[in-house]
Parts: C-alpha cells; structure tokens; sequence
C-alpha cells in the first residue's frame, strides 16, 4: 500500500510539475469563453451582413406570395425552358417553378439550383406557400385574422418538481444545458486523462524503466498507482476550473451589473430575486430556476462519475498502453473503448437530453461503460433515487472488473518488447497463469 | 549458507516451457554466471527470482527463507531492458527507486550522495537524464541497482552498452560489493566475463539446466587431458598412450603439438615421455575456455 501511495505522489508531481499543466489548468477556462465569445460574434456579424440570395420565379399559379425575409425573389418572365437557361446564366441562387395548381393540392411546385440547398432553406420556401394557402382558405372559409387570434390562447405550463412535499420549479431548457455541459465535460475528461495513462505506460515501456520498476512493486501497484495518480491531478484541475470559472463569471457580471448563478446560489434568496425583478419576470423565474438546481449535489454526482468513469476506461487505456511498443501501435486497440464513449456521446444529443426518462436514456445511465456520460444527461432533470443507486453500484463493480481484466494484460505486456499484438495475443495473455 | 536456492521451478506458457525443473544453488558471497543462449530461459528464471512473474512449481529460498514480497528489498536487479524517466532528475529519481526498494527518504538521500561522489559525479543531482550521454546514464543506472545494499545482485548482461572505461569501473564496483559480502548473480553471453569474474556457472539451454558448479569443476569436467607443448623438430610417438592431435611449425623448427592422454596417466610422465623424443621449451595443460564449454555442450543438444 505504501508503495502505491509513492507512484500515486511520483506521478501526481510529474504532471502537476510541469509547465504544461499550469498553463492549461489557468488558460482553460479563459479561453473556452473567449472562444465561445467570438464564435457568437462572428455568427452575429456574419448574420447581420450577409446579403441576400436571389431567388428567380415563374408562377402560373397566381398563388406565391414572396416573402424577402430571407431571400429576394425576382419574378421572371416566360415559360419554364426560357427561365431554366437564364438561370444557368446567372449568380442566381435557385429558380422557383410554380405551376398551376390547385389550392387543396398544391403539386409540381419546383426548386432549381446549382448547389445542394439546406434543409431549411427549402423549409422556409414551403413556410411562404403553407402561409399563404392558409390566408387564402382562411378567406374562402370568412375567417379573418383577429378571429383566428382571438382563438389562439397562450397557455404555459409551470412545472414543478414534488419532492417530498416540497415543491421546486423546474426548465428543462436549464436542465438540458447542465446535462450538455457535464455530458460533454464527462466526455473530455475522460479521453484527456485515459490518453495520458496509455501515454504514460508507453514511455515506461519505451524507455525500458518498466522492469526496474516492477523488480520493486508489483504490476498492479504500479498501474494502479498511475491511474489514482493521474485521477488526482484531473480531479486538482477540475476544481481549480470550477473555482476560476466561479470567480472569473462573479467578476465579469459584476462588472456588467449582474449575479453568477454560484453567487446567488450563496446568497439570500431574497437579494438575488430582488436583482433578478429588476430584468422583468421572465428573469426571475430563470434566478428562481437556477436557485433551485441543487449545485452541491450536481458537482458531487460529476466528481462520482468523474472518478468513476475515469477509473474504469482508465484501467482500459493502461492495458492498451501495456500491450504496444509506440503510440502509432496503441490505435488499432482504441476502437473498442472509444466505441461506448461515441455511443454515449451521441446518444446524449439524440435521445437522452430529449428523452431523459425513456427506456434506452434509463438503461445507458445504468450500464458502466455508458454511464458516466447518460447519467450525467439526465441528472438535471432529476433521478430517482434508486436508478443512482443502482448506475453508482454497477460503475464500481464495473471498474472492478475492467481494472481486474486490464491488470491481467498489463502484467505480461509492460515485459513484452517487439512482439507483434493482436487481439488473439492479448486473449491468450489474459489468459496466462501469474 | 546459500544466498539463493533454486529447486524443481518449471514455468510452462501456453505453447512453450520456458523452464523446465530447473535447480541452481547460489553460494553467498560468489559470482555466479548464469549462462545459456537466447530464450534458453535466463531471463524468465530471473524474473521469476525478482517475483516480477510467478512459478508454476519450484521453490526458491534466499538465505535459507522462502522467498517472500518483502525480499524485493534485498536483490538489486539490474534487467537486460533497462532505462530511466527520461524527464526526472537524478537525485529525484534516485530517490524514487530507493523508496520503491524501501528505503526511507533521508537514507536514500546519504546512501545516494555516498554512490555520486564515489563515482565523481555529484553535480548531476539536478540534471535530467534525458540530458545524459548513455554512458552516464549506464552509472546511474548501476547505481539505482546497487545503492539500497542489497545482499543479492542480479546483473542481466550488464556491460552492454558499456565502454571498456565504465565497463572496468563497473568491474572494480562489483569486486569491491563481493569483498564486502554481497552475491553476484551475472547473466551474459559475454564468455570474458566469466573467465574473469564468475567463481560458479550455472548453463541454461533449451529450459533446462544442464551444468552448474565451481568453475573449476566445470573446467576439469570438460577437460580432455591435451597439453600444448612447444618444442624443437618434430617427433612422433613409439607408444598409443598419447597421441598427437595436431603439431605445426611457428618459428623455424620450432613447433608446437597438442598432446592427449589416452590413458590415465601424470603430466610428469608425459613430460619425461616427451624430454625422449624432443626439446622442450614449453608445456601447459590445455584447458576448456568456457565459450568452448558452452559451444559444445550447446551445439550438441542442439543437434540432438
């Protein structure tokens, strides 16, 4: 145990010593909204300034009404064979078709290009056709506008989360942001510090300081001192992130007049809701909103399966590490880690973040080698309790076993030099008596 | 007392046996070659006696205890893959090894002062490794093996990489750990090595031991009763207790023979024999080199 402990404070000092990790642990959360800052910047600006596409039209139909919201529509005059070689001719964007049809069966209607259009570009063209269909039935059928608006009524639904008689507000838009942001967090982390594992494994082997080592501890000391080593220094970096990003944010909204969410969370209810009444209720309820999200509990769940996660694809990536002889090598044994970590990841935007209560999210926040990403989508939007308790024991079984599984590969292959690796050759030395 | 016993260790894999009910006994306070080509077995009998890898059946015993975790204190083990942290200083490093074999943090720091300045190289404390020539990072190296005073060094062909200047220092550090009561364990393929060094052999060939003793038991067990004489004229033998295996001119009519014994007989019979028939000038047993030793006995399992 005690020697353990000695890799854990060597590996620990080898990264935290080095220049590298001071400049990303500070530059980090500077730059990531610095970047964000100037992306939105840009897509504004470029927004703002684009000049519109230019749209020709032939309508025999009498029926299209242009709307130039979004593109400039110029009529053309003549038949369809005429407009398709005028077309050709010009910078135009696309040439519109418009038969003569019939108002309950809108049919033939043609878009021309040169480039493959954008869904929504083709979206926005059938919008101006529905809209105005709907204007001229609503005409046929005597319904005018200020009818049709006094049937709309707005409804919102405020919902509100019992728990134990205690009622919270809820958005899932909130919700959704913190199962995105943590998701993705859970995502980089892990491949960050899992690389730098296998990465630390092949220098030991390339530079043949292994068996020195293991002539003093045993193999599993040392792969186990070198993943708890480099947890640590992830876990350091996490925090110091959160600290930064925490003061950073409480600064820079002071400087513009407003709270941080961790401020107010600090703070009395009373005084942010005061702040907050000063942006109108829409912000109140947002304050309302985020005073309410359990922040302690969100961090302690992300550090769980921070370190969890981490501890279970990290046993993986040393096996790896242990089983090649230079970096380029390590590639062909990547697939089957990376594959649950894709899976997660997309199934975080595709259904868990949409769905967060569905079968499959449940399931994916259940299993191991998913669970550190699904879970961390669903937990804004609240877990029962059981279902946590469950994904947590099953993510410290499953490090357990993959550790048990990657220490078996790890003790024959940090001795193996020059051999040719497979997947059968890993098998068989799993397989190997001690 | 033996500083090390090995008896009856067999290590199978799965579609080869790598030892194969091997014994070797180490007496305390020798230099033991252990010899044998590659992928004989050497270094996966070191390994096992590092506890880096597990037998499959044997025991080992280190003077007269079974062999336990905590005896990793005791052996330096200097492996054939050998290297540094490329990225840590000396001294750092050092210090690391030494803690890893158990020392404490102070001691490691006097015992590892003590080995720089021995080998005069006390100002590298701070230098990283990857600024090292090789051959300076071979003396860290050896120091790293040695500085915890283990009672047993296992030294896995270690003058590779060596110049014959470092090579030589590392010779006189050995010598000077024998005098003071440590075990020497050499593998290597390097036959000077033994000639000059090793008091035991032990030879590794295909898994299984196949010679060990002093070396002088060995020598006298392979050797074929043959003097080399050097002599004036030519001559030949009345009688078929000798015979002449080869004789060649060096120097006018000075030649040389190569002369066995068929028979059990004295060197002194041999040289009045011989006085009859020639001159004299010369006479000396010739005696098996260990890389004739191990050729032979290597080839002709080999050829089995």
């Amino acid at each position: 145990m005690n020697k353990i402990w000695l890799i854990i404070q060597r590996e620990f000092l080898n990264r935290v010593q080095k220049k590298s990790f001071l400049v990303a642990t500070i530059l980090v959360p500077l730059i990531f909204p610095a970047l964000m800052a100037v992306l939105v910047y840009v897509a504004v600006e470029q927004k703002k300034n684009a000049t519109k596409e230019v749209i020709l039209y032939i309508d025999e139909s009498g029926y299209f009404k242009p709307d130039t919201a979004k593109f400039v529509f110029s009529p053309f005059p003549g038949n369809l064979e005429n407009g398709k070689r005028a077309f050709e001719a010009s910078e135009n964007f696309g040439l519109l078709y418009v038969p003569k049809f019939e108002l309950t069966a809108p049919e033939g209607i043609r878009l021309y290009t040169k480039v493959n259009p954008s869904p929504s570009d083709v979206s926005d063209i059938e919008k101006i056709f529905e809209n105005h269909i709907r204007d001229l039935k609503m005409e046929q059928l005597n319904i005018d506008q200020e009818m049709l608006n006094r049937l709309k009524t707005n409804v919102e639904i405020d919902v509100k989360i019992s728990e134990g008689g205690v009622e919270k507000s809820s958005d899932s838009k909130v919700s959704a942001g913190i199962g995105m942001a943590s998701g993705i967090l859970m995502y980089m982390f892990i491949f960050i510090y899992g690389a730098q594992i296998m990465q630390g494994i092949i220098e030991e082997k390339m530079s043949k300081v292994v068996e020195v080592i293991v002539s003093s501890v045993r193999p599993f000391q040392l792969m186990m001192g070198k993943i708890i080593g480099l947890a640590s220094v992830g876990l350091l970096q996490f925090l110091i992130w959160i600290v930064l990003i925490s003061t950073l944010s409480t600064v820079v909204l002071g400087f513009f007049g407003l709270q941080s969410p961790s401020q107010e969370m600090m703070q009395m209810n009373e005084q942010a809701q005061q702040v907050a009444a000063a942006q109108g209720p829409n912000s109140l309820e947002f304050v309302k909103v985020l005073n309410q999200i359990p922040w302690a509990y969100l961090l302690g769940c992300f550090v769980f399966y921070f370190i969890g996660g981490y501890l279970l694809y990290g046993a993986l990536f040393a096996a790896v590490g242990s089983a090649v002889d230079s970096p380029a090598e390590a590639q062909q044994f990547m697939f089957p880690i990376t594959i649950p970590m894709l899976v997660s990841y997309f199934a975080l935007f595709t259904f868990i973040l949409e769905d967060p209560h569905g079968t499959i999210s449940i399931w994916l926040s259940i299993i191991p080698l998913t669970s550190p990403i699904a879970m961390m989508g669903r937990i804004g939007f609240g877990v029962p309790l059981w279902q946590l308790a469950m994904s947590m024991a099953f993510l410290a079984v499953g490090f357990v076993v993959t550790t048990w599984f990657a220490a078996r590969i790890y003790r024959v292959g940090i001795l193996m030099h020059g051999t040719k690796v497979s997947y059968a050759v890993l098998a068989k030395w799993f397989l190997q008596k001690g | 007392m033996n500083a090390l016993s090995v008896r009856g260790i067999t290590k199978r894999y799965a579609n080869h046996t790598a030892l194969d009910q091997v014994d070797i006994t180490v007496p305390e306070r020798s230099i033991y070659g252990l010899l044998g080509p590659n992928g004989a077995g050497k270094t996966t009998l070191i390994r096992i006696i590092n506890q880096i890898i597990n037998a499959d059946s044997g025991e080992i015993t280190l003077f007269g205890e079974r062999l336990r975790p905590e005896h990793i204190g005791v052996i330096g083990y200097l492996p054939e893959e050998r290297g540094l942290y490329k990225k840590l200083k000396v001294g750092e490093q050092l210090i690391y090894f030494a803690r890893l074999k158990g020392l404490s943090h102070s001691d490691a720091v006097t015992k590892i002062k003590v080995w720089l300045e021995k080998f005069e190289i006390k100002d590298w404390w701070n230098k990283k490794v990857e600024d090292l020539s090789k051959g300076m990072a071979q003396k860290v190296q050896f120091i790293s093996t040695v500085m915890h005073e283990p009672k047993l060094i296992i030294l896995d062909e270690p003058f590779s990489g060596f110049d014959p200047v470092n090579a030589q220092l590392i010779t006189d550090e050995i010598l000077k750990l024998k005098e003071k009561g440590s075990t020497i364990i050499f593998s290597t393929h390097r036959m000077e090595t033994v000639e000059d060094l090793c008091d035991h052999i032990a030879l590794i060939n295909k898994s299984k031991r196949i010679l060990e003793g002093t070396k002088k038991q060995v020598k006298d067990q392979y050797k074929t009763n043959t003097f080399a004489v050097t002599h004036r004229g030519s001559f030949q033998f009345a009688n078929d207790l000798y015979e002449l295996i080869g004789q060649k001119r060096i120097d006018d009519d000075l030649h040389q023979s190569l002369v066995k014994m068929t028979t059990e007989g004295s060197p002194n019979q041999l040289i009045q024999d011989l006085t009859r028939v020639t001159e004299v000038f010369s006479f000396a047993e010739k005696i098996p080199t260990m890389s004739e030793i191990f050729i032979t006995l290597v080839k002709g399992q080999n050829h089995e």
